[in-house]
């Protein structure tokens, strides 16, 4: 990944410079209007962390039962972008419900579940910062766990009957929205990758400047 | 062997327990103060305020729980009990049934004490159908204990777990909470809304299932050091 970094890096930032422009080019919606621009990066952030989500809990359960070190630097990396990409869901969301629902904030079920997410993934970075020896397997637990949440994020529009639009919305967009949809969340996928590249990066270099210092004392 | 084992380790918490009553007796008390100090706040001239006593039932179980969670581990960590535990040639999964089987027996007493008291303090009819009010308590106190037995016993060893404890248990078990509350909440209606809380006591049985079994797989590697 550390090769194709670079290249990666000036894709995401055209593709992010050029977003704008889709988005401004993308069907004008009637009833909501401008605000419904919101959307192209509301649901691709959503899409992102659940990703994010699912991504930690699959390395931190590796790293579980392989003890495989570099499944703890992905679960580590992944984790904190979890709580950045859901920081721009949470954040973009009521921007838009203000519009549409006339409130900012509601406790129904799809809310409720991304901001359990959302908290499980602050919960996680809190342990491997102050829990102190141990904490990476307490983390790698509680990521599991975290990861059995992310089903019921993404199901909980379709179970229950709630203000958020259902699941059904995105791939029966008007042919207008859904080139700039896609285009969106490809790059936020893609920023996504970078930002993943970059940290494990980062975390590699810390653990072998610990492990220096070890051998040094020695 | 399985069944043995677990039951063993909770032949031991007991018998410890029976010996001192230290967690039983702080346990309940703190569960007795909580109820308390809710129905200060939230009983105004007699009259409480809507559908309080269904959250105050579960906040002051997940609370209570918290307490004895800590209390039970603490203990084994005292004189490294805990260690002796796991390296006890048998399965770990076993030891940990053997603790959240404990944890279940502690928090059923501090229920029966809780019920009646949310009862007379909010004017609630939690008893008008008693068998799904069981239903609720039981579903929600197994997918609480699950994952709090296995919190706990990771954080024996971990800095500051006192602290942890509540910060790694409650997000993970606000679902369990939302179905306590809301079925708590249908149970309260006049009449029962026994469809309500039937469905509620499902989705609480699918999180036990889940709480369960991601519980029972991850102690053994998770308390390998």
């Amino acid at each position: 990944m550390r090769k194709a970094f670079m290249p990666l890096l000036i894709v995401v930032a055209v593709l992010l410079a050029y977003a704008p422009v889709m988005i401004a080019q993308g069907a004008f919606e009637q009833s909501m209007g401008l605000v419904s621009k919101i959307m192209y990066f509301h649901a691709p952030s959503g899409m992102v962390m659940l990703v994010s989500a699912i991504v930690c809990g699959v390395a931190s359960a590796l790293y579980l039962w392989r003890k495989n070190p570099a499944m703890d630097r992905l679960a580590m990396a992944s984790a904190e972008l979890t709580v950045l990409f859901g920081v721009l869901v949470i954040g973009t969301g009521p921007l838009w419900a203000k519009k549409a629902w006339g409130i900012w904030w509601d406790w129904e079920p799809r809310l409720t579940m991304t901001v359990v997410g959302w908290l499980i993934a602050v919960s996680y970075l809190f342990v491997r910062k102050y829990a102190g020896p141990g904490s990476d397997k307490l983390g790698a637990a509680l990521a599991v766990f975290g990861t059995a949440n992310v089903p019921f994020i993404y199901l909980s529009v379709n179970i229950w009957r709630t203000l958020h639009p259902k699941t059904t919305v995105v791939p029966t967009l008007p042919p207008g929205m859904r080139g700039p949809f896609w285009f969106c969340a490809l790059t936020l996928f893609l920023l996504y990758l970078v930002l993943l590249t970059a940290r494990i990066h980062l975390e590699r270099q810390q653990n072998a400047l610990d492990e220096l210092y070890l051998a040094l004392e020695d | 062997m399985f069944v043995r084992t677990a039951l063993l380790v909770l032949r031991k918490d007991v018998a410890i327990e029976l010996k001192s009553r230290e967690i039983l007796y702080t346990t309940l008390l703190f569960a007795l103060s909580c109820v308390l100090i809710f129905s200060i706040a939230f009983v105004k001239q007699g009259e409480p305020l809507e559908d309080a006593a269904a959250g105050i039932l579960w906040i002051a179980i997940e609370f209570a729980g918290t307490l004895a969670l800590g209390r039970t581990f603490e203990r084994e960590r005292y004189a490294e009990t805990l260690r002796a535990l796991l390296l006890a040639p048998s399965s770990r999964a076993a030891i940990y049934v053997g603790k959240v089987l404990g944890i279940l027996a502690l928090l059923a007493v501090v229920e029966v004490l809780l019920v009646p008291l949310v009862a007379l303090l909010f004017h609630a009819p939690l008893f008008s159908a008693p068998l799904l009010l069981v239903g609720l308590l039981a579903t929600g106190t197994v997918g609480f204990g699950a994952v709090g037995a296995l919190f706990a016993a990771m954080l024996v060893r971990a800095r500051s777990r006192d602290v942890m404890l509540p910060i790694l248990l409650y997000p993970i078990t606000i679902p369990v909470m939302i179905a306590g509350v809301r079925g708590t909440a249908a149970l309260l209606q006049d009449p029962p809304d026994a469809a309500t809380v039937t469905m509620w006591i499902a989705i609480l049985a699918a999180f036990d299932v889940v709480f369960v079994t991601l519980s029972l797989w991850t102690f053994e590697p998770v308390m390998t050091e």
